[in-house]
């Protein structure tokens, strides 16, 4: 009965997003308020009708009704509870059902935010969700139906693919959706902006909270993804420029230059158009990044066809958005009026090459991602595109990137002084040369390229603690003063010193890489093989049943100096229900850097294993901590804050004059 | 049951074990494929890193599980035993499995657009950001001379800074 009322759910929020599309736009269309008002109503019922499908399938899930067909094939009853809930979403079904929920989540949000936008601007962007929630709850319903019930139900269900059993997968995928689908409201305001033929820094203001919102998530969703790729996959590596991993990585590029895009508009009104296109490329990037993955086609062109149904509707979706999106653009576009003038050095002039580079980088991924797919659709010839391809191309674009991040932050909006900038950075580029130095010192050299990202890494990390330090301390000025002054400083200001500095750390993470050690070889009792500065001796073996799966323990203690420190488990899992394994590396922390112990097979002359001592490694994850912490810094800036009382407009004498002034030299 | 027929249920049951044990997938490299040269060991596992597992998604033959990926694990192990340099060893895999098997592609007619590609999109993003430049200060007309005026004043008004 719980499983009917889900699909009725389903049904009626597509029937309340048809309302919350066509009523809102019209309404806007005949300068109807009333009209438009619906628009809300029906955007907060089909997010109720969709939690309560979606509520449904969880209980299913939980209560392990076999009767669903959707909770046989991927739920086991004797899987813990956590892993039943999240199984919901570990097939494609159910992370449809999961997408729509987020589609539908934000169409309410907006909804109910007291946004700064102008109605009809709202009410269009309302429209253009509620379209988005159609088109999917329409392929839901129509193909690809989570509710559909069995006619002669097992007694066990198939259980799901032990591999997403981790509470790593567990989270990405919600993480990951709240921030391709929060780019999706990016989309339907630069739509409702293209439909109305009115662009300016009002609109920038209410589109970026979103934008920051979305931003946060995807960083968090791609960081916990590569973190369980690293401790999951068993062979040390976080990031293969995987085409899966890309899919992810192009929006996030796009979705980055859309985020500092947006300020040259809310600055000076300036980037106009560039910056719509940006919001349509974005969320397009996020389709092809869901979709794509989800059907199969990036690994092979061919899996498209396995269910044509399915595949041509989302093609069709695909198609209809992005082309629709385009479309629109190149019609409604000339239309929009060029903003502000700003001269090359300037704060306005490094977002300007901060956006071409991202961009060039987003399609560096993008050439890198599909040529292989393009030359075996025309020609048939098969090639591979690696890591190599991306060090040679994407690395070097990715440095000039860093490198410039300290110096934008250093430039004055309008008009800046490069020398200036320059003197300013001085100490940021003594401090971080002589860090790196240090460092490279203590570690007797490395590689040239592993030195030049650990100075840009440290570089971009001081350059974002002094951002804050330079506005905060003045000579003389007693501590409390200067922390009275970090404190008084925007939030965005904050958002952006450590959302950079989280960067820095990240990039310190990854160069620090070079100087990981492996180590393979045969693990018997009692003999210690070294890693770095490490000795790892197997101490012990024993299997175990767990909850759904059997486990082979292999027991390790990890000494210093002859002096036991951790103690780390690595095993490999059976799962009867499928009859497959996984292995479980065994991870051990020390400081920032981490030991790993990759399980092989067993041989004669001992236990197979790989060891590495990887220094530093988690800074990669916690700078995306970082980053992401920045974003929700800025998120919560005063001015930006979604239902925060705007502040009346005072015009200050002087700003009429500056402005005349900076005409004038930017001539 | 008999002692006997416990004797044999036992070793059928290691037998078993073993077998699956066999069967089941390989690993990534390991220690006994290591050559003992640690040069050539080296310059093995550069080799291996740049040659992609062909039945995986996307890893190169030095991480992957697969039996596939140990099988061309030896065979280039064997090739540097037997005094081949790394292009001769590189060639020899490409001749049998094409150039999907290689992780960085070669530069060629086919794939000139791919490595082009980055430095195009940099260089007509680097253009499109001039040309709208000068457009968009073509667009702005210049102060005439009542507003130089003006400006003049304001500036000449204008308190020293602090």
């Amino acid at each position: 009965m719980i499983v009917e009322i889900g699909h009725y759910a389903l049904v009626l929020a597509l029937a309340l997003s048809v309302i919350q599309t066509v009523l809102p736009f019209w309404g806007a269309r005949a300068r109807d308020a009333s009209l438009m008002g619906i628009g809300p109503v029906a955007a907060v019922g089909a997010f109720v009708c969709v939690a309560i499908a979606f509520g449904a399938l969880t209980w299913a899930y939980v209560t392990s009704d076999f009767t669903v067909r959707n909770v046989v094939e991927n739920s086991h009853s004797l899987k813990p509870l956590l892993f039943r809930i999240t199984g919901l979403w570990g097939n494609h079904e159910g992370s449809m059902l999961l997408w729509v929920l987020v589609v539908a989540l934000f169409g309410a949000l907006l909804a109910v935010a007291r946004s700064m936008a102008p109605g009809v601007l709202r009410a269009d962007a309302l429209a253009v969700q509620g379209l988005i929630s159609v088109a999917f709850l329409t392929f839901i319903i129509s193909v690809s139906n989570p509710f559909a019930r069995l006619v002669a139900p097992p007694a066990e269900g198939q259980d799901l693919n032990p591999i997403l059993q981790d509470i790593g997968l567990a989270i990405h995928p919600p993480l990951l959706y709240i921030g391709y689908v929060g780019f999706s409201l990016v989309f339907a305001f630069a739509a409702a902006a293209l439909i109305g033929g009115r662009i300016d820094a009002i609109w920038a203001r209410a589109v970026r909270p979103w934008c920051l919102i979305a931003w946060v998530f995807l960083t968090l969703g791609i960081a916990m993804g590569s973190y369980w790729a690293y401790y999951e996959l068993g062979w040390g590596g976080f990031w293969f420029w995987d085409p899966v991993e890309n899919a992810s990585f192009m929006p996030w590029l796009s979705g980055t230059a859309l985020l500092h895009s947006i300020l040259v508009m809310e600055k000076r009104d300036a980037l106009k158009v560039w910056t719509i296109l940006l919001a349509i490329l974005t969320f397009s990037l996020s389709l092809l990044g869901a979709f794509l993955v989800r059907s199969g086609v990036l690994t092979s062109v061919h899996a498209f066809a396995t269910d044509p149904g399915r595949g041509l509707f989302i093609l069709a979706i695909l198609v209809f958005f992005i082309g629709g999106g385009f479309a629109l653009f190149a019609w409604r576009a000339p239309l929009l009026k060029t903003g502000g003038l700003f001269a090359p050095i300037s704060r306005e002039g490094a977002l300007v090459v901060n956006n071409l580079l991202l961009a060039t980088a987003c399609a560096t991924v993008f050439i890198g991602t599909l040529y292989p797919l393009a030359l075996e659709g025309l020609t048939g010839d098969k090639i591979s595109v690696g890591p190599p391809f991306y060090d040679a191309t994407f690395v070097p674009l990715a440095m000039a990137l860093l490198l410039l991040i300290p110096f934008g932050q250093a430039l004055a909006w309008k008009r800046g002084d490069l020398a200036g900038a320059v003197s300013r950075l001085l100490f940021v580029m003594g401090v971080s040369i002589v860090a790196c130095l240090a460092i490279v010192f203590i570690q007797r050299g490395g590689p040239v390229l592993a030195v030049i990202g650990l100075w840009l890494g440290i570089f971009v990390f001081v350059g974002g603690v002094n951002e804050i330090l330079s506005r905060s301390w003045k000579r003389g000025a007693p501590l409390s003063v200067v922390l009275r002054r970090a404190a008084g400083l925007p939030r965005s200001a904050w958002g952006a010193a450590v959302a950079h500095a989280g960067v820095g750390v990240c990039v310190i993470g990854l160069a620090a890489q070079a100087w990981s050690i492996e180590t393979l070889g045969s693990a018997r009792p009692g003999q210690p093989l070294t890693v770095g500065p490490y000795d790892v001796v197997l101490t012990d073996s024993f299997s175990r049943q767990v909850a759904n799966y059997r486990e082979d323990v292999a027991r390790f203690h990890v000494l210093q100096g002859g002096v036991i420190i951790r103690t780390v488990d690595a095993s490999k899992r059976f799962f009867p229900a499928r009859n497959t394994s996984t292995t479980e590396a065994g991870i051990s922390t020390i400081g920032f850097g981490q030991v790993y112990v990759a399980l092989g097979d067993a041989g004669e002359h001992g236990l197979g294993v790989r060891l590495y001592w990887k220094p530093w490694v988690l800074l990669i994850w916690i700078g995306a901590l970082i980053a992401a912490i920045g974003g929700a810094l800025s998120f919560s800036d005063r001015r930006l804050r979604v239902g925060a009382p705007t502040r009346g407009r005072r015009k200050e004498p002087a700003g009429k004059e500056a402005v005349a002034i900076a005409t004038v030299a930017a001539q | 049951m008999s002692q006997r027929g416990v004797r044999l249920l036992v070793a059928a049951a290691i037998g078993l074990g073993v077998l699956m044990a066999g069967g089941g997938p390989g690993h990534a490299l390991q220690p006994d494929e290591v050559l003992p040269d640690r040069k050539l060991e080296q310059r093995a596992r550069d080799i291996s890193l740049g040659l992609r597992c062909l039945v995986c998604q996307n890893q190169s033959i030095d991480d992957s599980d697969a039996q596939v990926a140990r099988d061309l694990r030896r065979v280039v192990r064997q090739r540097l035993v037997a005094g081949d340099s790394d292009p001769e060893i590189r060639a020899y895999i490409v001749e049998r499995y094409g150039d999907f098997v290689l992780l960085k592609p070669p530069f060629n007619a086919r794939t000139f657009l791919l490595w082009l590609g980055p430095a195009i999109v940099l260089l007509c993003g680097a253009a499109f950001v001039l040309w709208g430049r000068r457009r968009s200060r073509a667009a702005t007309p210049a102060l005439n001379a009542a507003e130089q005026a003006q400006l003049q004043k304001l500036l000449d008004d204008r308190e020293p800074p602090a």
